[in-house]
């Protein structure tokens, strides 16, 4: 070890600044690991009539919750740790999903109903004879992955550049991340958008060749989404426990101490904001081969919501606490939903309610204080 | 096109403006070959005709530590707004040294400068400790890449350390910055104000608030930083004034009415005039 060395873990220790690595995130990790090479196994190893086996189905319904926390996690990045209360995060979801769907359309081919080499099914009924050129490039998987981060993140980019240079905050922003996914909801209805109008894009066939219908591609899809979710979960931890991470809190608990000390408060908000949009983007394009449809549905401002009461509920401010309340909130909805579907609403209301009075902190501050009770 | 044209033209025969690159410097550095850090001459403004600051002329010598003092509605608030660039002057210059041109700065470029200024309410990052308060008011290079990437140097964790040891914080560097008491969090603020390592502080009304301990130790803290930096503090209690004052300037509608050690600024007759009524 050099001297360097030694005093960058010294400086380390005297700052007592946190760890990317911290045991929360270690924990965490090791749990996301285990659980996902655990379902994998379990759906392996045992016959399809054995107790222990867990059905495909389970693991793809298992991967589409991975999404929705890897989703949650973007929204707790910026909410939890920068105050930015966004009701329209679904909309970048949405758009990373769309960005996905539009490659597996284009990889339907001359498998359509329709039969046609080029155009999708929705575009000969509604006898279009050419791609838009917005659809041109979506063959090659690389370029749609590429746009899987550009546009949720470069409309991030524009819509925060507006917003936070003209110093819109609070409650007025959260109102119009709303209305943006309003509005884009009702865009995508549009036929003439080019979209598959209220239908959206299904019949999805395959994925880089590889049949979506498969075991194999289901569990590679279920494997590739708990690897997002650590990935995206590691990127939000360096984020956090750097330097910009305390400067980010403290935008959020005094922003206009913070601008006068130094910071450019606006740069940091729209970065961070473009960083959760794009994460929300790979979110959603890892949704839909999964589910297997993509419809304006995903922009409705309810689902945004859901995600605010998701990450409300497992705690703010901790990363895995989001994921917690992903998880939680989406098995106790598909249960629900399945046993007493009128219910449901109460419930997710209810179990709001009593999270907001009980734990203020969420399901992670409860974990946390049990901790320190230890 | 025309308009282009007029205005080239218009640039020609304005006979003030010579080339760019003889004009001076719009942020020049620091220059106190004077000895003197701030001047303020013939300032005045007004608010729908009430004159707060008439005809003012201040000169702050380089790490001088003064006191201000002067009835409500003497203009001290007012003062420190103009020097801060938050308030323009209707009259007068302001500069700071010899070169730099404060009328002609915006807030940030002021404090970029090396003005700093604390206000009344204690402002402190309470859900941070006060290690990390102090860290992110350090002078820095303060781009959100930067940020993101920056690691603590030696020199910089030095130089929060001696800020610690000088605020007297040492034992509550971890604490959470809300759990200070309300001194506690005076000091803090200025410590912070002192990361951004600035040349003239304005403190406005330090003690407010404080017991009488933490107004010792306020004042001991003020008197350390003499010689360091230029420090201007407005205040109301005579006690803690004549505790640090060297040299007291009092205001009274706007203008200075007298200047010079405590006792013969006390001993002056317009002075008790003012303050007693006599």
């Amino acid at each position: 070890m050099t001297t360097q060395q030694l005093t960058a873990a010294s400086i380390a220790a005297a700052s007592n600044q946190p760890r990317v690595f911290d045991r929360q995130s270690q924990l965490f990790l090791g749990v996301l690991a285990l659980i996902t090479v655990l379902v994998l196994a379990c759906n392996q190893l045992f016959p399809a009539d054995s107790a222990l086996h867990i059905p495909t189905y389970t693991v793809t319904l298992l991967g589409k919750y991975l999404t929705y926390a890897l989703m949650a996690v973007a929204v707790d990045l910026i909410w939890g740790y920068l105050g930015i209360l966004s009701l329209g995060h679904g909309a970048f979801f949405a758009l990373g999903g769309y960005a996905m769907g539009m490659y597996l359309m284009r990889q339907i081919g001359d498998r359509g109903v329709y039969g046609d080499p080029l155009l999708p099914d929705f575009m000969v009924f509604l006898n279009w004879n050419e791609l838009p050129w917005f659809w041109l490039g979506f063959d090659s998987f690389w370029f749609a992955m590429l746009m899987v981060v550009l546009i949720p993140g470069i409309l991030a980019f524009v819509f925060g550049w507006l917003t936070f240079r003209s110093r819109v905050t609070g409650v007025y922003l959260s109102i119009i991340t709303q209305a943006l996914t309003y509005a884009l909801m009702l865009a995508f209805y549009r036929n003439e958008m080019g979209f598959g109008g209220n239908n959206g894009l299904t019949d999805f066939k395959d994925i880089l060749g590889f049949d979506l219908q498969a075991d194999s591609t289901r569990l590679s899809l279920f494997g590739l989404s708990a690897l997002a979710l650590a990935l995206g979960y590691i990127a939000c931890r360096y984020i956090v426990s750097s330097k910009l991470g305390r400067v980010s809190l403290a935008i959020r608990d005094a922003e206009t101490r913070t601008r006068f000390i130094g910071y450019k408060v606006e740069n940091v908000k729209l970065w961070v904001f473009t960083f959760s949009a794009a994460l929300a983007g790979i979110a959603g394009a890892l949704y839909v081969p999964q589910v297997g449809i993509i419809n304006p549905n995903e922009f409705s401002p309810l689902n945004s919501i859901e995600i605010v009461v998701w990450v409300a509920l497992g705690g703010r401010a901790t990363l895995y606490g989001a994921v917690i309340g992903a998880i939680v909130v989406n098995y106790a909805k598909t249960y629900f939903t399945g046993v007493l579907p009128e219910v449901w609403l109460f419930a997710l209301g209810g179990l709001f309610v009593v999270t907001t009075i009980f734990l203020p902190k969420g399901v992670a501050g409860l974990m946390g204080k049990r901790g320190k009770q230890a | 096109m025309s308009n282009l044209i007029t205005s080239y033209i218009d640039a020609i025969r304005d006979k003030e403006h010579v080339f760019d690159f003889v004009a001076p410097e719009r942020n020049p550095k620091l220059d106190i070959s004077k000895g003197c850090i701030l001047y303020m001459e013939d300032v005045s403004v007004s608010f729908d005709g009430f004159k707060a600051i008439n005809d003012l002329n201040l000169y702050i010598n380089e790490g001088e530590l003064r006191c201000i003092i002067g009835p409500n509605g003497a203009g001290k608030t007012t003062m420190m707004d103009i020097i801060t660039g938050k308030t323009r002057p209707d009259f007068g210059s302001v500069y700071f040294g010899q070169t730099i041109d404060l009328l002609s700065m915006s807030e940030p470029e002021i404090s970029e400068a090396g003005i700093g200024r604390k206000f009344q309410k204690p402002t402190v990052f309470e859900d941070q400790s006060v290690f990390t308060n102090l860290e992110l008011s350090m002078a820095c290079d303060k781009g959100v890449f930067s940020t993101l990437f920056s690691r603590l140097s030696a020199q910089q964790l030095e130089d929060i350390e001696r800020i610690l040891e000088l605020i007297g914080l040492q034992d509550q560097r971890f604490l959470r910055a809300g759990a200070l008491s309300h001194g506690q969090k005076q000091w803090l603020e200025i410590g912070m104000l002192l990361m951004q390592k600035p040349r003239l502080l304005l403190v406005d009304e330090p003690v407010a608030g404080m017991t009488h301990q933490e107004m010792d130790r306020t004042a001991e803290l003020l008197i350390s930083l003499e010689g360091q930096h230029s420090v201007v503090v407005v205040e109301h209690d005579m006690d803690f004034v004549r505790s640090i004052a060297r040299q007291v300037t009092v205001l009274h509608q706007g203008s200075v009415l007298a200047e010079g050690s405590m006792d013969q600024v006390q001993n002056n007759p317009k002075v008790k005039e003012v303050y007693l009524g006599e």
